[in-house]
């Protein structure tokens, strides 16, 4: 017999993700889910900000990775607090991991949330994690077709970093190319220009966090 | 390979529906996903069908269907499906705006119906 279904296949990950979402806006937690491909620099770039923001806001990292520890020992080292997850080969973080994390975690007072996802701009797009927004941190020697290849992951971002611009007059980058690409499917996306390593267009960053960690705080 | 987990996802649900409508043998199972999901149905296929051995649902068809991407243009309003190369800067056919549209469809991930016995 014929049985119609319809049901999403992935509700198990967004019933979750729901409820993850209503504890950060219970605690009034900006929780931001931080994706890219590996080695665009989504590390540093917390790092940075971390250390940069630590005297404005409170802030927190979940740290997930295939394997090691590297990185949430990197973030910790900003002061804040940091818990990795192990995907043990996952290419992604789900909500059910974040959950977990998040009951592990001490989250009194914290006005930011940053949810550093497994490096690949493919299967985390798929998985709500139960933030208010994404951000996809894309570098300039990526090249700048990626918002082509990878569409959903630019269509669900609403900030995308254009990281390492210290690097644009060595590589073969059009800004203008990968902003409109990114653009076609998602008319909110904001773009940042980046460099986590001289700090250049920084604050034009900081200053949407601001904004967005006040706007969450006025809910 | 995020496939694996939208497999094991699947075959929790379909479990449910079997077990609500008293049937013992799936037959076929239909799984829609949108033109820019990212999702690869062979991939899924392949998923499927390991996880399946030796359970009720061995031996069932998995048939996928993709539903393609349409949008509505950000300035004119009207609908319209990119097509070829123009994927996506997406030039509106109807007034030529480029990009900044909205995704009407195209991103779903849904399972439609079993058959089952």
């Amino acid at each position: 017999m014929q049985i119609p279904v319809v049901r999403n296949i992935l509700e198990a990950n967004v019933v979750i993700a729901k409820e993850l979402n209503k504890i950060f806006l219970q605690r009034k937690i900006l929780a931001l889910n931080l994706m890219s491909s590996p080695g665009a620099g989504k590390t540093t770039l917390l790092e940075r900000t971390l250390a940069d923001l630590k005297n404005e806001f409170k802030m927190a990292v979940i740290e997930g990775d295939v394997q090691t520890n590297n990185d949430a020992r990197r973030v910790a080292a900003t002061g804040a607090q940091a818990l990795q997850i192990n995907t043990d080969g996952g290419c992604h973080l789900d909500s059910s991991m974040v959950l977990e994390a998040v009951n592990k975690m001490n989250l009194e007072g914290v006005d930011i949330l940053f949810i550093e996802n497994v490096g690949n701009l493919v299967c985390p797009a798929e998985f709500s994690v139960g933030e208010d927004y994404k951000v996809t941190i894309l570098s300039v020697a990526e090249g700048d077709d990626k918002p082509e290849k990878y569409p959903l992951i630019f269509a669900e971002s609403r900030v995308m970093l254009l990281n390492k611009v210290d690097l644009l007059p060595y590589v073969d980058f059009n800004l203008e190319r990968a902003s409109n690409f990114a653009r076609s499917l998602n008319k909110e996306i904001e773009i940042f220009p980046v460099s986590a390593k001289t700090g250049e267009g920084l604050d034009s960053w900081y200053d949407w966090l601001r904004q967005e960690v006040a706007k969450k705080k006025n809910l | 390979m995020h496939e694996l987990s939208i497999a094991e996802s699947l075959v929790a649900i379909i479990k449910e529906e079997m077990d609500k409508h008293d049937v013992t043998r799936l037959m076929k199972v239909k799984v829609k996903y949108g033109q820019i999901s990212a999702i690869v149905p062979e991939a899924l296929e392949t998923a499927f069908q390991a996880l399946t051995q030796g359970t009720r649902m061995e031996g069932a068809k998995l048939e996928t269907e993709e539903i393609p991407l349409r949008a509505r243009c950000r300035s004119c309003g009207k609908e319209f499906s990119p097509q070829g190369d123009d994927l996506y800067i997406m030039t509106c056919p109807f007034c030529q705006t480029e990009f900044g549209h909205e995704i009407v469809s195209g991103k779903e991930l849904y399972i439609e119906e079993i058959e089952a016995e």
